[in-house]
């Protein structure tokens, strides 16, 4: 097996590449990176799931700790259980395919295949690391590119947006630092820590756990666009750049999920069941309301980032159920939503490209003239909808599930208004895809439009792939998530 | 007629210091700033000097420091002078409201 | 016992074609699309023969009933250790039945459809979309858990919607297969809400536990253990999975997107709109039947009263419809409507003459409603319009499809011996037998059924004097004609098969005997609105004018359709679209977003205030600097003094 630190360590590498070699080879390098990660991400995959087959049942496998900051304890220490590989496994498709998206992009490419390959590398980082400390810097990295990568190559309002995302999701950064150094202070002297197993074996007492959870979870809830502070996603959405877009929705609103999970309800299960009230009350709002919302929207790339509010409430919503279909629905719906959205930004910006529009009036009849993109659209747009078959029926039915679990009327309440959002869904999707898609050409410039480039045809059949093997053999992923689930809640039962 | 004492000296020194503080605010010529400057350079110098003899007169620190700011002071006046020059140069002016482009 | 490989074949097979034929792109493919669709189906009806055959005779019954025959299973998904979605094949008669019609049905489409599609741009995606249809029907019939069945319930969905919305460029196609998706869809709403009630309270979600716990005379105890608004939990689920199989077999009031799904081509609406995926709803009320019947009484009479009722408009709406197709999906709906009512009035056991009559029922119905539909394939093809108004006289030059037509028609109007009068028959009986209030309304309306299908077949077919256009193709091709053909023969001798026998409530064979005297009040109806129909529109005059002036505003309502689609309209656009979408739009741009711009703004404003003491000037600068150390100086003086 591979040390764990070549997983952010290899984007880093390709990006130095990038920077020494000259321009004409950026876009080769980085897609020899990415092949590179996949296949390291493979080998991970494999060798966790043949470890855990072998009965090797610690917490988290490939453990290392690499000496860092050793006057504060804080120590690069990397591990992984099966959240995580899901979610690495998630961000190497993506990854992927936005390199592939991008692969014409003509200004300043060199810069923007960097910023991509750090974002890679920080949401790499991120999922691997078992210390708090580790983990926020990681974070960091994936939200500064970012910034970049709007302002400098977004559309339309970009500067705003780019403000706008930047902030809120420092404003998040700020909560979740806020909350890790008040857990490391809260630890006896001499014992301090940021080491994510030392706190869980030494669980926090309630009264600060009541103070820390709310600050973690919002903190990192901002990055999953948790209801009301969600506002930056379909700004941040529409004026990113293709690939920009597809990192945001298919890992950076990850991030949120996955800190929400492993730090705040694992590291305060107590404080969790205390808020979990609240937790999906919000999330049934953001689904709804964002669904609704949605149904308003005109131009594509707002339609698929407040569907991204509405989906990622499913993942909320898992987790405050805190039962453990909740929680392994959450992580589905996490790499579900990821390798949907990403096709879907895609989509739309092959279409832009063409169309030189996202508006939907002004599309039409995309069947007749592009029949590959369209199609990759329909199944992004029908996998949104929770198509059985595709990879957001199992993540959206595992949710409904862990929600109906709990036998309290209010969670009951809410498992069914969030059910109510697979109509709302079908409304907006098929809006969307009947007139852009289907229909008369409306413009008679759309006749002749240039066909799919196989770049563009390989990015979408990477994250197609990844859909269907998702929904037609949901048992793969189930296996690989749920064991790491059932210790989560085992957690929250002695906690 | 008795030796000046202490408190004479530094009278003059904090008037030294204040002549040049007044020179700083109120003139716009860089030039007469820059002499201002060296005028509360020289007051502290004073300074020095007098509490070296009256307090402490067994010791040379207040020598050596008067001998490094000096020396500092003539550097400074280098690096003045060269900006001054540069400021010409470029805005036709030694004036110091001339040179107001370091704002919000 | 059960041959696994050869049930597998049954599904497997159209989804074969559908993988082969959607991703595969070649000419070959792309001109041979029909006949490897076909030939899938073929093995796959042959196969499904082959099973009902054994399954019937061989293997399936054990001391007197048909058992239910777990084939294979495996686990899918799993929630809780004991609810988890299971991919299974269960045969049981009524899933046989099921089977062997829809790969039956589906073959005679295919076939014909080869012809009807040929030169159409899209001719492979065609197929591999009914491929898809087929295998995703088959598999829900053979579904041997409630989540499974779910899972395909969706799937035909989404053939449907794509099928409907073949014609893609067609605004009013799109229209309609979004209708037809977004209704039925919130109609599966109640249904997934219903199996997750169902799932919690049965902890399982296979049919089989979930039956065995509530599925008989015991279980009644057991329900009524928790209740809201004085009804049991388990008939709520109950109630929420009829509202999902209501959905998908257009009961009124979701009805509304049966009527315009028929902007698909036309063997589609053969197939999925009128023998098989509209009739799955009536399936999973019969699949669920026993637990209704122990545990959901009251559900179960309120599906008699939904099923005839929407029989009953639905007849009524059809004598006024001009739309050759639109007539035929509004009798494909009161169709069905018999089917329901006939599941809500019958008993469990030696009493459960209502649900093999159902089941009867949508077996006749399957064959000469799609022998219906392939008919007016052929006449719109002659014709170029689904407006009766442009067709008549077609017996001369379309005798093979006027007969066959004639023949479908007597079927369904219930007239001795064809298929549809046994079926019919005995869901009136069991009506009769059990809830006298039904049975008067579901006689009207058979006598009504006979009324527009006649009124239908005087129109288009006879009535020479209006002859309006020239023939062009005159009948269709072979690979059409013998579909016709065969489902003809279908519709004349099926209904002979002692249907009681295979399938019943329980498994155990049920006898069922005609009784003629109880036959004649049906029959003399039928033959009534027969004849009324001969007298309105195979008559010279305009007849039919001066009789709808005089119904006067019951007319125009029931041409209207009695503005069940004004209301759905008014619900979505109004109603949510501006009710609610709107508001939530609004608020989140001028609550929720101002609120954050708000704080931008405001850090912004406070900054540009601070930022005017940057203001360049040195002199200022050092003016601050000395006010600043002399205060503080005086300060730290202070507060030494102080001490």
């Amino acid at each position: 097996m591979l040390p764990l630190w070549l997983l952010p360590a290899l984007p880093v590498i390709t990006a130095l590449l990038v920077i020494l070699l000259p321009a004409k080879h950026t876009k080769f390098v980085s897609l020899a990176g990415t092949i590179l990660q996949m296949m390291a991400v493979a080998l991970l995959t494999v060798s966790f799931a043949e470890q855990r087959r072998e009965g090797n049942s610690s917490l988290f496998l490939f453990d290392e700790k690499i000496e860092w900051f050793s006057s504060w304890n804080a120590s690069l220490h990397f591990g992984v259980d099966g959240i995580s590989v899901a979610m690495i496994l998630l961000t190497s498709l993506v990854v992927t395919a936005g390199i592939l998206v991008s692969w014409n992009i003509e200004k300043q490419g060199k810069e923007f295949f960097i910023l991509l390959l750090l974002l890679a590398s920080g949401a790499y980082g991120f999922f691997i690391s078992l210390d708090l400390f580790t983990l926020f810097c990681f974070l960091e990295i994936a939200v500064i590119p970012k910034f970049m990568l709007i302002g400098i190559w977004g559309s339309g309002n970009k500067n705003y947006s780019a403000n706008k995302l930047a902030l809120m999701l420092m404003a998040g950064s700020a909560l979740i630092l806020v909350g890790i150094l008040f857990m490391y202070y809260q630890m006896p002297i001499g014992k301090r820590s940021f080491d994510f197993v030392t706190i869980l074996s030494n669980p926090l007492p309630l009264q600060s756990q009541l103070i820390l959870f709310p600050l973690v979870f919002v903190g990192f809830g901002i990055f999953t666009a948790i209801f009301p502070f969600h506002t930056w996603v379909p700004d941040g959405h529409s004026s990113a750049p293709t690939a920009g877009s597809m990192f945001l929705a298919g890992i950076s609103m990850k991030l949120g999920g996955y800190g929400c999970l492993r730090v705040a309800t694992t590291l305060m299960p107590e404080a969790a069941q205390h808020y979990s009230i609240v937790i999906v009350i919000l999330a049934a709002i953001a689904i709804v309301y964002g669904a609704f919302a949605t149904m308003m929207q005109t131009d594509l790339k707002y339609i698929n980032a407040y569907s991204s509010i509405s989906h990622c409430g499913f993942v909320l919503l898992g987790i405050g159920m805190l039962t453990k279909s909740g929680i392994n629905g959450a992580v589905f719906q996490m790499v579900s939503h990821g390798l949907m959205t990403a096709l879907f930004f895609a989509v739309i910006g092959m279409m832009y490209a063409r169309t030189h529009t996202r508006k939907v009036s002004e599309m039409g009849g995309l069947l007749k003239t592009i029949p590959f993109i369209s199609a990759a659209m329909f199944i992004a747009g029908l996998c949104s909808l929770g198509l059985p078959g595709l990879s957001g029926f199992p993540a959206e039915m595992t949710v409904f599930m862990g929600g109906w679990e709990r036998p309290e009327t209010i969670y009951r309440v809410v498992t069914v208004l969030a059910c109510m959002s697979i109509v709302i869904t079908a409304v907006y999707i098929l809006r969307a895809i009947g007139s852009t898609v289907m229909g008369p050409v409306k413009n008679r410039e759309f006749e002749e439009l240039p066909k799919a480039m196989w770049n563009e045809k390989l990015a979408a059949v990477i994250l197609i792939a990844g859909i269907v093997i998702m929904g037609v053999l949901p048992f793969v992923l189930y296996k690989l998530v749920n064991p790491a689930t059932q210790e989560i809640i085992k957690q929250m039962a002695t906690g | 007629m008795n030796t000046p004492g202490l408190y004479h000296i530094l009278f003059i020194s904090t008037a030294l210091f204040f002549i040049g503080v007044y020179g700083f605010f109120t003139r716009r010529n860089l030039i007469t700033i820059l002499m201002s400057i060296e005028l509360i350079l020289n007051s502290v110098c004073l300074n020095f000097i007098a509490f070296n003899k009256y307090v402490w007169p067994e010791k040379l620190d207040g020598v050596f420091f008067t001998l490094f700011i000096i020396a500092i002071a003539a550097a400074e006046a280098a690096l003045a002078i060269a900006i001054i020059i540069n400021l010409y140069r470029s805005h036709n002016t030694i004036d110091v409201n001339a040179a107001e482009e370091m704002k919000y | 016992m059960p041959e696994l490989i050869l049930i597998l074949l049954i599904p497997i097979m159209p989804f074969a074609a559908f993988l082969l034929l959607g991703l595969a792109n070649g000419n070959f493919i792309k001109r041979w699309a029909g006949a490897i669709g076909t030939g899938a189906i073929l093995v796959s009806a042959g196969a499904a023969l082959l099973t009902a055959y054994d399954y019937f005779f061989v293997y399936g019954g054990s001391g007197g009933a048909y058992r239910k025959i777990l084939v294979t299973e495996y686990e899918w998904l799993q929630f809780t250790p004991e609810i988890s979605i299971k991919m299974g094949l269960l045969l049981d008669p009524v899933a046989v039945m099921m089977m062997v019609v829809i790969s039956f049905i589906s073959l005679m489409v295919h076939s014909y459809s080869i012809c009807y599609l040929k030169g159409e741009q899209r001719f492979n995606i065609y197929f591999s979309y009914l491929g898809l249809f087929t295998f995703s029907m088959l598999a829900l019939v053979m579904s041997s858990n409630i989540f499974q069945m779910y899972i395909f319930w969706e799937l035909v969905g989404v053939s449907s919607f794509l099928l409907i919305g073949f014609y893609y460029q067609k605004p009013s196609a799109v229209a309609a297969a979004k209708k037809a998706f977004i209704i039925t869809r919130f109609a599966d709403l109640g249904l997934l809400i219903g199996i997750l009630i169902l799932a919690f309270e049965a902890k399982s979600l296979d049919f089989e536990a979930i039956i065995g716990q509530f599925g008989h005379g015991k279980s009644a105890s057991v329900s009524t253990s928790s209740a809201w608004l004085g009804i049991s939990t388990i008939s709520w689920a109950m109630l929420l999975v009829f509202i999902g199989g209501a959905g998908k077999s257009a009961m009124f009031p979701l009805h509304v997107w049966l009527p315009d799904a028929m902007e698909g081509p036309t063997p589609v609406s053969a197939l999925i709109h009128a023998a098989t995926m509209v009739v799955a709803g009536v399936f999973l009320v019969a699949r669920l039947f026993p637990v209704y019947y122990f545990s959901a009484p009251e559900i179960l009479n309120l599906i008699a009263y939904v099923g005839v009722f929407s029989a009953l408009i639905a007849a009524i709406i059809a004598c006024t419809q001009t739309d050759i197709k639109r007539v035929l999906a509004y009798s494909t709906m009161s169709q069905i409507g018999f089917m329901m009512f006939s599941l809500g009035v019958s008993g469990f056991g030696e009493e459960g003459l209502g649900f093999t009559a159902s089941q009867f029922h949508l077996f006749t119905h399957a064959f000469f409603k799609a022998l219906l539909f392939l008919c007016a394939g052929l006449v719109i093809h002659e014709v170029h319009s689904n407006e009766v108004s442009k067709m008549g006289g077609l017996r001369k030059s379309m005798p093979l499809t006027h007969i066959s037509f004639l023949i479908a028609c007597l079927a369904i109007a219930g007239i001795p011996p064809f298929a549809g009068f046994f079926s019919k028959e005995e869901i009136l009986l069991a009506a009769w037998e059990r809830n006298k209030p039904v049975y008067w309304i579901a006689l009207f309306t058979s006598a009504l059924t006979a009324f527009y299908m006649f009124r239908l077949y005087f129109l288009i077919f006879r009535n020479s004097n209006k002859h309006l256009h020239q023939p062009e193709h005159r009948e269709g091709s072979a690979g059409q004609m013998v579909p016709l053909f065969v489902l003809a023969a279908g519709s004349v001798v099926l209904g002979l098969i002692p249907f009681g026998r295979f399938v019943s409530s329980d498994g155990r064979p049920l006898a069922t005997e005609l009784h003629l005297v109880f036959s004649i009040a049906p029959v003399l109806l039928a033959i009534l609105g027969v004849s009324t129909a001969a007298w309105l529109y195979n008559a010279p005059g305009n007849r039919p004018q001066e009789v709808s002036q005089r119904l006067g505003n019951l007319y125009k309502a029931a041409y209207h359709k009695f503005y069940i689609d004004e209301v759905w309209l008014f619900l979505t656009k109004k109603v949510i679209m501006n009710g609610i979408g709107k508001p939530a739009a609004w608020f989140d741009k001028n609550v929720v977003n101002a609120l954050v711009n708000f704080s931008g703004n405001s850090t912004i404003g406070l900054a540009s205030k601070i930022k005017k003491l940057q203001s360049g000037k040195v002199q200022l600068y050092g003016m601050v600097y000395l006010f600043t150390v002399i205060a503080s100086v005086l300060i730290i003086i202070f507060f030494i003094n102080r001490n």
